[in-house]
């Protein structure tokens, strides 16, 4: 136990030193006083109870459409010839590489009123006015997914990556259409990294800020950029605390009950 | 066994990956309740040509026929052929039930004719009371009979076998070798079995195709095989083989390149330039073409001992001998024979 741990220790520490003991004091900020009542304003308030149902409906709908994109994409890429695959690492990993605020700027660009998308299809006279595309849900929305499919793609592929190719082949000779393989073959054997990839977008969803409070433009409030509020603007630091208390407990509420769902033994 | 039953007909089947020739218009035909093997070491096109067959590959030029049906451009879905994978390919994700029920489900079956269906396939792999298990709880030679059974579920009109006993232990293999045949016997569905193991090839199979190099060297029955084959190739890949060269000099003597004459009995045309092949088994103590020579090396075999010779005329022969007396040591002298009948001249 001693002997398997030694090496892990320098980064156990550093764990311990920059993350718990800051996460606990937290939590200590969070009950100053010795009332919970920042946590009943919290839970309590309607338009605080608003934003974190915003925050979880923008989580959902950003591992929804992360999942509907990222699934043929991360399919094709493990089942392409190695030459597109390594196109496609690139398209996917490069954005990874590069700052989350340099890709939202890039959003801004691209999306605002007088910005690259509406200025073409105004110019190609699809629309007359342009369409409000920045600073509202769907702005959030279109930023978010595009940064976290990575985190979506990456696992499924590795999935796919990880099915015998004699098994698709099988289920063909035995009869299945193309739609048959997928659900009775494919769909159960990359059931775990889809998953995976689910869990990690649902959950960084939770805690994302600079995304949301740049294209969200203060119109769009997520439980991050509440929180950033509260800390910069009111110097309200015990319910600060507190609502990244409630955020954390969810987050691992949701993330436990993924785990579970997600049954280890479909993993071949 | 000829055209009128063919079962399977393959014609002029071409097929170029870049520069490879994969395979070279290869023709075949297999007839109703035949096992026929394709016989060839790796890289010979047995496996692309398999492929061809089930669909997963599309040939550059030919044709594929089944039960008097063109099939070479009709998906692996619909050509009703079941198939062994090399490793089996079960669905990790599926029991034993699930597996053997997959191709039922795929063709609509009833649900009561389902289990009545993989219970009797099933009972014929001896795997009653299975049901419920993964592939990954099956040990090796289990899995194979699943995917056995799945693949004869459904009543397909051909079964391909693709080296399905590569990853068992000799013991196993022997018994599930076997055990296929007295199935596909029974069954009387027509078979072509992949293989690169003469030895299975020769205990399996009603015919055997002999591959190399994407094209049919020889297709014909087992001793054919082995007793007369066509040329070089087959007579080296097949058995263990004593093969030369020469010229058919006068009716019955072969006049070999290293020097030296054999009777033989041939009815090529003298002048001919032939291949003459001697079975390291068909050497006795007598008979008509004596060699005499050193024994530079002496195995003991159980069965037999296997000897090579050094002759007179630097010609090396493959013996091999009943274990009757002390095993020959090296460097002794002996003199063994071999009846012109026994020299197969190609």
């Amino acid at each position: 136990m001693n002997r398997s741990l030694l090496p892990a220790l320098p980064a156990l520490v550093l764990l311990v030193a920059v993350f718990l003991l800051p996460v606990l004091r937290l939590l200590g900020v969070s009950l100053e006083g010795g009332t919970l009542d920042w946590y009943a304003k919290a839970l309590g308030e309607g338009l605080y109870l608003r934003v974190f149902w915003n925050t979880f409906e923008i989580a959902l709908l950003v591992t929804l459409f992360c999942l509907l994109l990222g699934y043929p994409l991360g399919f094709l890429m493990a089942t392409t010839t190695s030459g597109w695959a390594t196109l496609g690492f690139i398209f996917v990993v490069l954005p990874l590489w590069t700052s989350v605020l340099v890709r939202t700027y890039a959003w801004m660009v691209l999306l605002g009123r007088n910005g690259v998308i509406n200025r073409m299809l105004v110019d190609a006279g699809v629309i007359t006015d342009p369409i409000p595309l920045l600073h509202n849900f769907a702005g959030v929305l279109i930023g978010m997914v595009h940064v976290l499919l990575p985190y979506m793609v990456l696992p499924i592929y590795g999935a796919v990556r990880k099915v015998d190719p004699a098994i698709p082949a099988a289920a063909a000779g035995l009869g299945a259409s193309a739609p048959g393989i997928f659900w009775r073959v494919w769909l159960p054997l990359t059931l775990n990294g889809i998953f995976a990839g689910c869990v990690l977008v649902f959950v960084l969803s939770l805690g994302f800020f600079i995304t949301p409070a740049l294209l969200g433009g203060g119109r769009v409030i997520m439980i991050a950029v509440l929180i950033e509020q509260q800390v910069r603007e009111a110097l309200n630091w015990p319910f600060a605390a507190a609502l990244s208390a409630v955020l954390l407990a969810f987050t691992l509420v949701v993330y436990t009950i993924m785990q579970r769902v997600s049954r280890p033994e479909r993993a071949q | 066994m000829r055209a009128a039953s063919a079962e399977l007909r393959v014609e002029g089947i071409g097929k170029r990956f870049g520069d490879v020739v994969a395979l070279d218009r290869v023709s075949l035909e297999v007839a109703q309740g035949e096992l026929l093997t394709i016989l060839g070491p790796s890289g010979s096109g047995k496996t692309t040509l398999l492929k061809v067959v089930a669909g997963f590959e599309a040939p550059d030029g030919g044709s594929v026929r089944l039960g008097g049906a063109e099939i070479t451009s009709l998906p692996a879905a619909r050509r009703d052929i079941g198939m062994v994978f090399q490793n089996y390919a079960l669905f990790p994700h599926l029991t034993v039930k699930g597996n053997v029920a997959f191709p039922l489900e795929m063709r609509n079956v009833a649900k009561a004719e389902i289990d009545k269906r993989v219970t009797e396939a099933l009972a014929m792999v001896e795997l009653e009371g299975y049901e419920a298990r993964l592939p990954r709880q099956l040990s090796g030679g289990q899995q194979q009979r699943v995917a056995l059974a799945r693949a004869i579920v459904f009543n397909p009109r051909l079964l391909l076998l693709d080296e399905p006993f590569g990853a068992l232990d000799r013991k196993l293999r022997e018994t599930m070798q076997l055990e296929v045949r007295r199935l596909q016997r029974r069954l009387g569905v027509t078979t072509i079995f992949i293989t690169h193991d003469q030895e299975e090839a020769l205990i399996l199979s009603d015919r055997i195709a002999v591959m190399h190099r994407g094209a049919v060297q020889q297709i014909a029955t087992t001793t054919e095989i082995y007793e007369r084959p066509a040329n070089d190739f087959v007579a080296d890949f097949v058995g263990e083989s004593n093969i030369f060269h020469g010229t058919l000099s006068a009716p019955g003597t072969v006049t070999l390149l290293r020097g030296g004459t054999l009777a033989v009995r041939s009815d090529k045309p003298v002048g001919a330039g032939v291949g003459v092949l001697m079975r390291p088994e068909r050497f006795g103590p007598s008979g008509a073409n004596r060699f005499a020579g050193e024994v530079i090396e002496s195995v003991y075999l159980g069965t037999g001992f296997k000897l090579r010779l050094a002759c007179e005329g630097g010609i090396e022969l493959l013996v091999r001998q009943p274990a009757r007396g002390p095993l020959p040591t090296a460097g002794a002298r002996i003199t063994v024979g071999i009846d012109p009948e026994s020299v197969h001249v190609f």
